[in-house]
């Protein structure tokens, strides 16, 4: 059965683009365009890989990320965080707050799907 | 008949005698054999300095004259010491406790170390007393001359000056090698002591032989005795009741404050429990003074010719009996009285003007020139010595001018109550707390004056240095202005009414002045400490915060103290503190005893002085020390540069302290600014690289799929494109770099321009009701950016309205000058608190609507405020309604 992975991203053109490419791979893509909402959909979802938006309405990805990591059953949970911002200051603070993964947008597709293998693979 | 050669030669002897007596005891005193010194005894024999040549002749003389009036002279000290001897007794723990080394030290040590104070005090003293010495010497001449011509009217052809000279030169060196010695921290003087204690033994002895003479070997015993006084004129004596009470007082006033009696009374007192015995025993050695002066006169009358000095009978008497043996040591008796007090009074005297005159003086001047690096020590001596000699000449030059005018017993009236006149400051200084600097110091100059007018000058007679119209008349014939009748109390006894004026608006200035003035702080510590002595023994103001290096003040307390007695010092008090070595922590009690110590050799203010200056100073090197005076005002002005400079810096800081605030508010704006145009210009890139990479890469897709991946790369570039040309045109704007190019139009055209523009390729329809618009109105403006305002409202609306039926209504207002153009839409009321925000770049109300930067309504505002007028959100109860004001 393929591993799930859960994309939190609220521009739905990259969400298309990391849809295709994650299926193509043979992973169950969910997608979630709420930050407010986003930590319940990981409880139900209970998903294999996380892809966190930084930039998002309701709730920063950052917020998102700090509230995963304090639940005890998230702690071991693959993050992987993409953002459009590039500020050096929001890396240092996501890799603080326990991120697995830090990538910055635009990202090329090969980066991705490797860093997506890497994390799944853990 | 003793030859005037042999007498010389008996003095020459007796002299050498006391300086053998006095030398014997400063050795033994430092071998530390010296505690016999110290005895009760020694300082009650000290005490009978009070007894000068003018008690030891004066008194039969003033007995020959006045009768029983002379008793006031012993009576007033007599009572002093039997009632008063608790107040002794303060003074001398004060003295004590706080190393009072005179009159001067203690008045100016009370009113906080003021030196005004004390060099007022030690010109008032000299002044007194220098007619004093005078005084002795002219007595030692007199008695001399007697041996020359024994009926004592002529001096006999004897060159009576020169011998002033001689005996003066003898005793000011006597006191230069015994008085200053060594520089004592106690300021005591064993070889003086001891030598006045011989002395007074002398005197006392010399006087008992004369009585005993003349009662049993003259008289013919006790009982024949009391008969012809009864028949003399002595006996006949009345009590003016005021002049014995004024006597009386100012005889006791004068015990307490002259300088010498505050010597060995104060200063040289060893322990306190030596008044109890002296409370009793030198009321005896007063008593046994007296007992025969009466017997003494009254034989003196009967047997010498009646123009027989007076003041001499103690020598005449034995003399015309033949009895050269006992003239020999009654003359001894009178040179005793008359060089004890001169050494007393001189080093005393010498005391108050080298520590409060010419010690602060020099230091002030070193204080100009280069630093010094002598020993103060020499300095301190020298200026003593000179003291002395200085006094010891004024003393005779005055013998010399006065020519030895008047009676002693005149002069020694006239300076008590010149030397009285300390008393209320120094009574009040240590009873009353609420004494001030200022009642010292106008009391004691009232006090003063008042003494000069209307009892040292008259003194002179008349026409010397009053004229006699003045003495009349008073000055300029102010009636009450009459220096022995002043303010219209006539007809009273001259000396009375000095004494009685002088202490009366002495102590009313004191009084009055205390009262309205207000102690300084140092003021009221020593109040505290003088009045409540017993409370608090040993625990003089403190020194705190104390940041001086012990050993700075080794080095100044060597070159004040003398090598080994400030290693001595230093050493005990270390051992005290527990420590090992010599060198003490500089803590409050030690700085406070050091302080006193010092103040011994030089003075309250001045040691007080070099202490703050150590303990006050940062690195302060004994060189710069010397320069009290003239660094403290260096000290000052410097402190007050670096104030001036330090709130200049202060205001730098704050002035950058601001800019650095504004600086850190604008680099956070400036960080969200460019997150915000690296996530409005990375997010459409990421598509656009991502759908390319998957056309390039994927084989195989699907037609359908390959037009869907390249028209959303087409929507992201298109996006792309109009995100650079609104952050360009916001640019533009902002700079202010814009150029208008304005036209002459009908508002109603542009408005049907923007809305064809916006409804044309619209994916959402929305009704646009026009009806309101004034269709006449024509403005002249850029009608091309109003227009592009336009724009941006219409669609706006059109993305953003959320409603059933979708409608826009535009219309216009025409309001004094200027039109407000409406868009009024019926869609969801922008929430309250992000209405302020909406102008503002980047900023979206809800990021899930469309794909606007956010930069559409802040490039709204830039442009109509270019075009003069503005653009509002006015909220209303359903939809939305902006309002776009512009000039006519």
């Amino acid at each position: 059965m393929g591993k799930r992975v859960l994309l939190v991203e609220d521009e739905p053109n990259i969400i298309e683009a990391i849809t295709f490419l994650l299926s193509r791979e043979g992973w169950k893509v969910e997608s979630h365009t709420d930050g407010a909402t986003a930590v319940e959909r990981v409880n139900d979802l209970r998903p294999d890989l996380l892809m966190l938006d930084h930039m998002l309405p309701g709730k920063s990805g950052l917020d998102i990320l700090i509230e995963l990591r304090s639940d005890e059953q998230f702690a071991a949970l693959p993050i992987l965080m993409l953002t459009a911002r590039g500020q050096m200051r929001d890396r240092a603070q996501a890799e603080a707050a326990g991120v697995s993964r830090f990538m910055t947008k635009p990202f090329s597709n090969t980066q991705v799907l490797a860093a997506v293998r890497d994390l799944m693979s853990l | 008949m003793a030859s005037v050669n042999l007498l010389i030669a008996v003095c020459l002897i007796y002299v050498a005698f006391l300086f053998a007596v006095a030398f014997a005891a400063e050795r033994a005193a430092s071998r530390g054999r010296g505690n016999w010194l110290r005895s009760p005894l020694v300082y009650t024999l000290s005490l009978s300095i009070y007894c000068t040549a003018w008690t030891f002749y004066g008194a039969v003389g003033y007995a020959a004259r006045s009768g029983m009036e002379f008793v006031t002279i012993y009576l007033g000290p007599s009572l002093v010491m039997i009632g008063w001897w608790w107040m002794l007794r303060k003074l001398v723990r004060i003295g004590r406790t706080q190393r009072v080394t005179s009159v001067a030290d203690l008045i100016s040590s009370r009113y906080g170390k003021s030196n005004v104070l004390a060099i007022i005090v030690t010109v008032m003293a000299v002044v007194g007393v220098t007619p004093y010495i005078a005084l002795q010497l002219q007595s030692v001449t007199l008695s001399l001359s007697i041996f020359a011509d024994p009926t004592g009217v002529t001096d006999g052809g004897m060159n009576l000056l020169s011998a002033g000279f001689w005996v003066a030169l003898g005793l000011a060196l006597f006191t230069v090698l015994f008085g200053t010695r060594n520089l004592n921290a106690n300021e005591r003087h064993d070889g003086v002591v001891i030598a006045i204690a011989v002395e007074a033994v002398v005197k006392l002895v010399a006087l008992l032989a004369v009585g005993i003479f003349v009662v049993w070997g003259v008289a013919g015993g006790l009982g024949e005795m009391m008969v012809r006084i009864d028949s003399s004129e002595i006996g006949q004596w009345e009590v003016d009741s005021s002049r014995w009470t004024a006597l009386t007082v100012l005889s006791g006033a004068a015990f307490l404050c002259l300088p010498r009696m505050f010597q060995v009374l104060v200063v040289e007192n060893d322990d306190e429990r030596h008044l109890h015995i002296a409370s009793w025993a030198f009321p005896i050695y007063l008593m046994l003074m007296s007992l025969f002066v009466v017997p003494i006169a009254v034989i003196g009358l009967d047997l010498l010719p009646a123009n027989a000095n007076p003041d001499l009978f103690v020598l005449t008497v034995p003399l015309s009996q033949g009895q050269d043996g006992l003239a020999i040591l009654s003359f001894l008796g009178g040179f005793s009285s008359a060089t004890s007090m001169v050494i007393v009074a001189t080093l005393a005297l010498s005391t108050m003007v080298s520590n409060h005159v010419v010690m602060p003086i020099w230091l002030s001047f070193q204080g100009q020139g280069a630093a010094v690096s002598g020993d103060v020590r020499n300095v301190v001596l020298f200026s003593r010595r000179m003291s002395i000699l200085v006094i010891i000449a004024l003393g005779y030059l005055y013998y010399r001018v006065s020519g030895g005018s008047g009676a002693l017993a005149a002069i020694g009236l006239i300076s008590f109550t010149g030397v009285a006149q300390f008393l209320p400051a120094m009574m009040g200084g240590i009873f009353w707390r609420g004494a001030t600097r200022v009642g010292a110091l106008s009391g004691l100059l009232v006090g003063f004056a008042i003494w000069i007018y209307a009892s040292l000058l008259p003194s002179f007679g008349a026409d010397v240095v009053m004229s006699q119209a003045l003495l009349d008349q008073g000055p300029f014939d102010i009636d009450f202005l009459r220096p022995q009748s002043l303010f219209g109390i006539e007809g009273v006894d001259p000396t009375v009414h000095a004494v009685f004026w002088s202490l009366f608006l002495n102590t009313s200035a004191f009084v009055l002045g205390s009262l309205i003035s207000f102690p300084n702080p140092l003021e009221r510590l020593q109040g505290a400490q003088f009045v409540n002595i017993f409370a608090h023994s040993g625990h003089a103001r403190g020194w705190s915060g104390s940041v001086a290096e012990s050993e700075d003040l080794m080095v100044m307390a060597q070159r004040i103290l003398g090598g080994s007695e400030a290693q001595k010092l230093f050493r005990r008090e270390a051992q005290k503190q527990g420590q090992d070595g010599h060198l003490p922590e500089p803590t409050p009690d030690f700085l406070q005893r050091l302080e006193r110590e010092m103040s011994a050799s030089v003075g309250a203010a001045t040691a007080h002085a070099m202490i703050s200056q150590l303990v006050g100073g940062t690195s302060v090197s004994v060189q710069d020390l010397m320069a009290v005076a003239h660094e403290s005002a260096q000290m000052l002005e410097y402190s007050s540069q670096l104030e001036a400079k330090s709130s200049e810096l202060s205001t730098t800081a704050l002035q950058l302290r601001d800019v650095n605030a504004k600086l850190t508010q604008l680099s956070v704006q400036k960080d969200a600014f460019l997150s915000q145009i690296s996530h409005e210009l990375r997010t459409p890139m990421t598509s656009i690289r991502s759908f390319s990479e998957i056309l390039r890469d994927s084989d195989g897709l699907e037609a359908v799929d390959k037009t869907k991946y390249a028209s959303i790369i087409h929507v992201e570039a298109i996006r792309l494109t109009r995100l650079l040309d609104d952050l360009l045109d916001l640019s533009v704007l902002e700079n202010g770099q814009v150029s208008l190019n304005p036209a002459t139009g009908a508002l109603l055209s542009v408005i049907d321009h923007a809305v064809t523009t916006t409804q044309a390729g619209a994916i959402r329809a929305i009704t646009i009701d026009k009806s309101g618009i004034d269709g006449a109105l024509v403005l002249t403006t850029d009608l091309d950016r109003l227009s592009q305002v336009f724009i941006n409202l219409i669609s706006n609306a059109q993305k953003y309205c959320k409603s059933e039926n979708p409608t826009l209504v535009i219309e216009t207002v025409v309001k004094h000058d200027e039109v407000v153009v409406l868009f009024t839409d019926n869609g969801i009321s922008i929430p309250a608190d992000k209405r302020a925000l909406i102008f503002e770049k980047f900023s979206r109300i809800n990021d899930q609507d469309g794909s606007g930067a956010g930069l559409g309504l802040a490039i709204c505002r830039e442009i109509v405020a270019r075009l003069g007028g503005k653009i509002e959100h006015l909220p209303i109860l359903k939809g939305n309604q902006f309002a776009v004001h512009l000039p006519l």
